[in-house]
């Protein structure tokens, strides 16, 4: 007869990952590898796209400065997830690959609108509802869309949007266009099933697309080390799949990266597993309390801050003088405020609009 | 009685039921040192620790299988997804094993677990934070749904939830999580599942309303009776099982009814109920059922479609006046 195992009393079960709270010690939720050392000049950029670069990462910044006032002075309602902190991804990113690279992202959208031509006016108009916005007041904060321009738009359930994002480079290659296509999530979503299927046919089937973490340290209140074993990046491993950790901080070293990435991905059709790391300043939305993290770990990716440091590159090497960055400051403090109009004088959708874009149709027989 | 906040109701049951049965814990994104995402769990971490107080990875298929298996194996989970609308990634779990797997072990495994959390709109969040999911479930067999509309009910069938050994869907609303009611200070407090409850009495029509439709329905019968119309409201509660012998009752006495639900028009709660009450109670009724749901289309984002979208009163007191005839 098979003998039953004695209960072993001595293991306890606190099946929680290691944490900030519970085992009392501060851990760093990322750690950044180091940025390029290269200059603009190495890396192709003129002097002119350093100044542009800084103006949409300030575009942004203050973009979504004036959202969050407007936000609390209770102008407008919904989840607002702010990017603050993580401009040089989308704007990096932007500028490593072509125009008509495909490019799709999740809730956190603004400075992926933006920068892939979403106008202020017409975001801002988003976010209030109103019909003027990028997707006609339907979708809010979480789903920016600029599809003319090849951005697919945020999704806002978790991990939903990584087969689409394959999707969109199945169909790339389909057509033999030679597009790439960017698919970024946060840190978050890796655990989801919907990666892990995505990456075994992406692989597989050689999709042209760049799988892009944005590892800003938290899924919600979670550190990432509570909720994914391993290193993230390891996940392309088990799928062969190529893989690179940049630091998110630093616009020239995502451009960097994206850029010889997006020439592999453009010349071999293979995908790539990147981890960007970086950290968002706000709460993970505006009611979000971040009782998780430490003020000192705040300030001290504050000090790294990505709009400051193309700033700082600009002046040192006189790509501009303070006078040029205050007029460009200024115009784009214009250009938001010019949004808020925009968007507090524009109109709600028509009650029509409800049965709008249901179905290709103008003509559904809606069940009532 | 105490005053209680819903989620403190909530919280209460869950709090009461984990202290006498060590089988019980919590699992789920952000319940633990978040203490909630809409502080649902507030201070149960310190009070039972992160063995029965779970954080999870966001992996809604993954955990709720694991709560699903532990279940079989003689746990008491409480799943709580951070609302509904994520649950969807999990459905697999719930609807094809959790509601499966006793009938096809025939007998053999019971599954005593708790699925809970905010299910239907919180407001502007748009198409994919809006949905309605209590008919959906309602539709398989071997699962067993509740969308309580007030701190009370919540408490006490949640409790009954906890110590049904079949899966359970706990629907609870967001918008309702501040709401405050009576809360009963009895010892083991529990109320069985499927009895429906008779809210208000009035002689002139029957309102049938769940969850966050039961205070629209409230406030529509308030307008109505400074008309000189009584409406009688009845709040199912359990969605299934489903008690009809209350709402037959209530149909023979008014002789009109107006189903008012959260959900979508086709096939919902609303549906079924309207063709049980034809059934059951055809001889009764003086006009025809009329129901009042979400329209046809998904949920907007922009504030006046969002209005426009969701159950009013106004709808209700409408409905209200085609079955009795009065406009
Ligand atoms: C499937 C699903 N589960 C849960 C949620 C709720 N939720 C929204 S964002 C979020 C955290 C995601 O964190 P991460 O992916 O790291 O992105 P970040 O917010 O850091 O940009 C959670 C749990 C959701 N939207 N979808």
């Amino acid at each position: 007869m098979a003998k039953k195992k004695e209960k072993n009393k001595d293991v306890t079960f606190t099946p929680t990952g290691t944490g900030i709270r519970s085992n009392g010690q501060i851990v760093r939720s990322t750690e950044l590898p180091d940025p390029t050392e290269k200059t603009h000049k190495d890396l192709g950029l003129s002097d002119q796209d350093v100044v542009d670069m800084f103006e949409q990462m300030y575009l942004q910044r203050r973009f979504e400065e004036r959202a969050m006032q407007m936000y609390q002075k209770g102008k407008f309602g919904g989840f607002l997830h702010l990017y603050m902190g993580q401009e040089a991804i989308s704007t990096g990113t932007t500028y490593a690959l072509n125009d008509d690279d495909d490019i799709i992202t999740a809730y956190r959208d603004h400075g992926w609108g933006l920068v892939r031509g979403v106008s202020a006016k017409e975001g801002m108009a988003e976010l209030y509802g109103k019909v003027t916005g990028c997707s006609r007041g339907k979708g809010g904060s979480m789903h920016f869309a600029n599809v003319k321009e090849h951005f697919w738009g945020g999704y806002g359930i978790v991990g939903g949007h990584i087969p689409l994002g394959g999707g969109i480079a199945f169909a790339n290659k389909y057509k033999q266009n030679g597009r790439v296509t960017a698919c970024f999530l946060g840190d978050g979503a890796v655990p989801q099933g919907a990666l892990h299927e995505t990456f075994n046919m992406s692989q597989n089937w050689g999709l042209p697309c760049i799988y892009a973490v944005e590892n800003n340290g938290y899924a919600m209140g979670t550190a990432v080390h509570r909720h994914s074993v391993g290193e993230i990046v390891d996940r392309a491993d088990g799928y062969g799949m190529k893989k690179k950790v940049i630091n998110g901080m630093d616009v020239f070293t995502v451009y960097e990266a994206m850029k010889e990435i997006s020439e592999d991905v453009r010349e071999n059709s293979m995908p790539w597993f990147v981890e960007i790391r970086t950290y968002r300043y706000r709460g993970h939305s505006m009611s979000d309390p971040m009782k998780y993290r430490t003020k000192e770990e705040l300030e001290q990716y504050e000090k790294l801050d990505p709009v400051e440091r193309v700033k700082r590159y600009l002046l040192d090497n006189d790509l501009a003088d303070q006078d040029k960055v205050d007029e460009i400051q200024n115009s784009i403090e214009d250009e938001v405020m010019e949004a808020i109009d925009f968007a507090e004088e524009s109109d709600f959708p028509d009650k029509d609009d409800l049965y709008n874009d249901v179905f290709v149709e103008d003509d559904y027989p809606f069940h009532t | 009685m105490a005053e209680l906040q819903f989620r403190e109701a909530i919280r209460a049951a869950i709090d009461e039921e984990m202290a006498h049965d060590e089988n019980i814990f919590v699992m789920g994104e952000e319940v633990a040192e978040y203490d909630g995402a809409y502080k649902v769990t507030e201070g149960l971490l310190d009070k039972y620790g992160s063995k029965r107080m779970i954080d999870t990875p966001i992996s809604e298929l993954g955990f709720a299988g694991i709560g699903v298996g532990a279940a079989m194996n003689g746990l008491r989970p409480i799943i709580e997804f951070m609302t509904f609308n994520f649950a969807v990634l999990a459905a697999d779990q719930i609807i094809n094993h959790a509601s499966k797997i006793r009938y096809m072990t025939g007998g053999q495994i019971s599954i005593p677990i708790v699925f809970r959390g905010p299910n239907a709109s919180a407001g502007q969040l748009s198409a994919t934070h809006s949905v309605s999911y209590d008919s959906m479930y309602a539709h398989f067999p071997g699962l067993k749904v509740i969308y309580p509309s007030e701190p009370d009910d919540a408490k006490g069938l949640l409790k009954s939830a906890i110590r049904d050994d079949n899966p359970v869907l706990f629907m609870e609303s967001e918008q309702m999580y501040g709401l405050k009611g009576e809360v009963s200070e009895e010892d083991d407090y529990t109320i069985p599942i499927g009895k429906a409850k008779v809210k208000r009495e009035g002689a002139d029509v029957t309102i049938i309303a769940h969850g966050k439709m039961y205070h629209v329905a409230t406030q529509a019968a308030q307008k109505l009776s400074n008309d000189g119309v009584e409406a009688e409201i009845i709040d199912p509660r359990t969605v299934k099982p489903l008690d009809m012998e209350t709402v037959v009752k209530s149909i023979k006495k008014t002789n009109r009814c107006v189903i008012v639900d959260e959900a979508h028009p086709f096939g919902g709660l609303a549906a079924e109920v309207g063709y049980l009450i034809q059934r059951e109670a055809f001889d009764y009724l003086d006009a025809p059922v009329q129901r009042v749901t979400l329209p046809d289309t998904s949920a907007p984002f922009a504030k006046n479609l969002f209005d426009e979208w969701f159950p009013s009163p106004d709808q209700v007191i409408e409905a209200v006046n085609t079955v009795t005839y009065r406009k």
